[in-house]
């Protein structure tokens, strides 16, 4: 039977901000525990709340980004549940009046299956809520007991929640991509997932094609795009086999383990807890005024999406190395900034050039040594400069590359290292006609061969003259000359 | 609007109340009074009035972004009945 997926994503976004959402301790991560768990965070008796701007700022760039309605008043609301590492006993979120209305969010799916073809999607965000999260527990044995470290709990968040639009195991990861690169190109999440700056909860759902939707189970904390695939595609296996076995699926809550890669239940619908929602009489209603976000508004940088589509439409590139380029904004700005040098210096005109070398040479040279391009010692008018002679052709793309390697490995810059390294190719139509020449005279049996049908010698001809002029020879030119020489 | 005593029990449950039967019967009276008078404004009609959500018709304050709290750690953990390593300990808690 023909199952048809269905995907919704809750993803917390940890903002980027300096102090915690209702009170002034720090949120830097990997301090000592408790260390910045003040009386707010530690919800000593008498302590009220109060509202960090810089929180909500960044909710609103979030809904600017992703088109959608900010509330122009919005409500806090306690969720209550009791649990040790969250000491007023309730969680402060936002329930019928979030921050954040309906928006979306454009995605390129690079389908799974081998033929398919890359296609975009549009995304639909229901909402993104401001709360504070939670602390931590550690299990590991305290003589029987459990630790509570609350330096976490405060720390402000964006929980986004989306349409149940996906599809398939690859459109939830493409979502979260985009979602992950989007927050971090407008600042407001430094997207770290082994730190949970940026968690997954994934609803999987199966049914008839068009039918009414199926049960869903919430795949819970995914920290890695990795686990998502996997744990989306253990599921989805999961409940096909228990409808077609006859069985049916419960709504519950499920851990993915990745060590055995297969979901187990965490809890299921008959303990869900009842959370009893009201609003916090602690806060205020929000409100934001139309200049605030006009002011948040021209802040925001150029978007993803229309970067790509930018760079597409008006510089030629393929959607694929457009998707490349603009997977951070640091990317994009290092594409640029060669771009514009060798244009602005050097009269070049050559986007494709650029992204070939950036997603090629870079990108490659970044991944062995574990850089990313922030610290790519490789300056972007440094690259524009070395790319500026492989466009004139003083250079051979090979001789270009070891440039690039002397450039990583010890600086400097492209003129001296061709210098020094006697790089540069032999553009002198006299110097190669000579070589020719002289190759010609050498090998006359094979020039006869040649001339009398036998094309496929040419490439010896190119081999043994590259040869000669020890591979400095301009390719284009050799291959003019070697024609016309050869033709007799 | 009349409780169950089996409402009151999960509302207790939920809120961690360790009750009596006799303090269930006297919460199960007291909050069906309390919801009675909920029915009784319900019956008002609110059509068009936007729901309010604080009793005072205020917005928000909001504080910038800077950290202004210090480590105390050792004047909180003072006061705390079991401590370890700097951490909080409490019974074991397993989901």
């Amino acid at each position: 039977m023909q199952w048809e997926i269905v995907i919704g994503l809750e993803v917390h976004a940890q903002l980027s901000t300096n102090s915690k959402i209702f009170c002034g301790a720090s949120t830097a991560f990997g301090a000592e525990p408790n260390t910045q768990a003040d009386a707010v965070s530690l919800a000593l008796p008498g302590v009220l709340p109060v509202l960090n701007k810089g929180a909500v700022e960044r909710a609103i760039k979030f809904g600017l980004a992703t088109g959608a309605h900010i509330a122009p008043r919005s409500v806090f609301a306690r969720k209550n549940y009791f649990y040790p590492d969250l000491p007023k006993g309730y969680q402060i979120s936002q329930f019928d009046l979030p921050v954040v209305g309906q928006g979306a969010l454009t995605i390129q799916v690079e389908p799974l299956s081998g033929n398919a073809k890359p296609y975009e999607k549009v995304v639909r965000i229901t909402r993104a809520h401001l709360e504070e999260d939670a602390g931590k527990s550690l299990h590991a044995d305290f003589h029987g007991m459990t630790g509570i470290d609350l330096n976490r709990a405060g720390t402000p968040l964006l929980e986004i929640v989306s349409e149940p639009d996906m599809r398939s195991a690859a459109e939830a990861v493409a979502y979260a991509k985009a979602l992950h690169t989007l927050v971090r190109w407008i600042g407001i999440c430094d997207g770290n997932m082994q730190e949970g700056s940026f968690r997954c909860d994934v609803n999987v759902s199966v049914r008839k094609p068009g039918g009414e939707l199926g049960t869903r189970r919430e795949i819970k904390n995914l920290n890695s795009f990795k686990f998502m695939q996997q744990a989306i595609d253990y599921e989805v296996q999961w409940q096909i086999d228990t409808i077609e076995n006859g069985g049916k699926v419960q709504q519950a809550t499920i851990l993915f383990d990745p060590d055995s890669g297969e979901t187990r239940m965490m809890r299921s619908k008959e303990d869900a807890h009842d959370y009893r929602y009201f609003p916090d009489p602690d806060l205020l209603p929000l409100d934001i005024s139309a200049q605030w976000i006009d002011e948040v508004r021209a802040t925001l940088p150029e978007l993803p999406h229309d970067k790509q589509s930018r760079y597409v439409n008006d510089l030629g590139l393929s959607a694929y190395d457009a998707s490349v380029l603009t997977s951070s904004r640091e990317m994009a700005d290092f594409f640029d900034s060669t771009r514009m040098h060798l244009d602005t210096e050097n009269d070049i005109d050559n986007p494709k050039l650029c992204a070939n070398w950036i997603i090629g040479e870079v990108a490659a040279q970044l991944n062995r040594d574990e850089l990313d391009i922030t610290q790519c010692p490789i300056k972007a008018y440094r690259l524009s400069e070395l790319l500026a002679y492989v466009a004139k052709g003083r250079i051979s793309n090979s001789g270009a590359k070891e440039v690039f390697r002397t450039m990583w490995t010890e600086g400097g810059d492209a003129d001296s290292i061709i210098v020094k390294k006697a790089l540069e190719q032999i553009s002198d139509i006299g110097a190669i006609e000579k070589i020719v020449d002289e190759i010609i005279a050498a090998n006359a049996d094979k020039v006869a061969e040649y001339r009398s049908g036998k094309d496929k010698l040419f490439g010896f001809f190119v081999g043994l003259a590259m040869k000669a002029s020890k591979g400095k020879a301009n390719p284009a030119q050799l291959n003019d000359i070697l024609k016309q020489k050869l033709a007799g | 609007m009349s409780l169950s005593t089996q409402d009151v029990e999960k509302v207790a449950r939920l809120a961690r109340l360790a009750m009596t039967a006799p303090e269930i019967e006297t919460a199960r009276a007291q909050l069906s009074g309390i919801f009675d008078l909920i029915a009784e404004m319900q019956a008002v009609n609110t059509a068009g009035i936007e729901p309010m959500s604080h009793a005072q018709d205020l917005s928000q304050r909001l504080r910038e972004d800077v950290v202004t709290e210090t480590n105390q750690r050792e004047a909180f953990q003072a006061i705390a009945p079991q401590v370890e390593a700097g951490l909080y300990l409490v019974p074991k808690v397993i989901e």
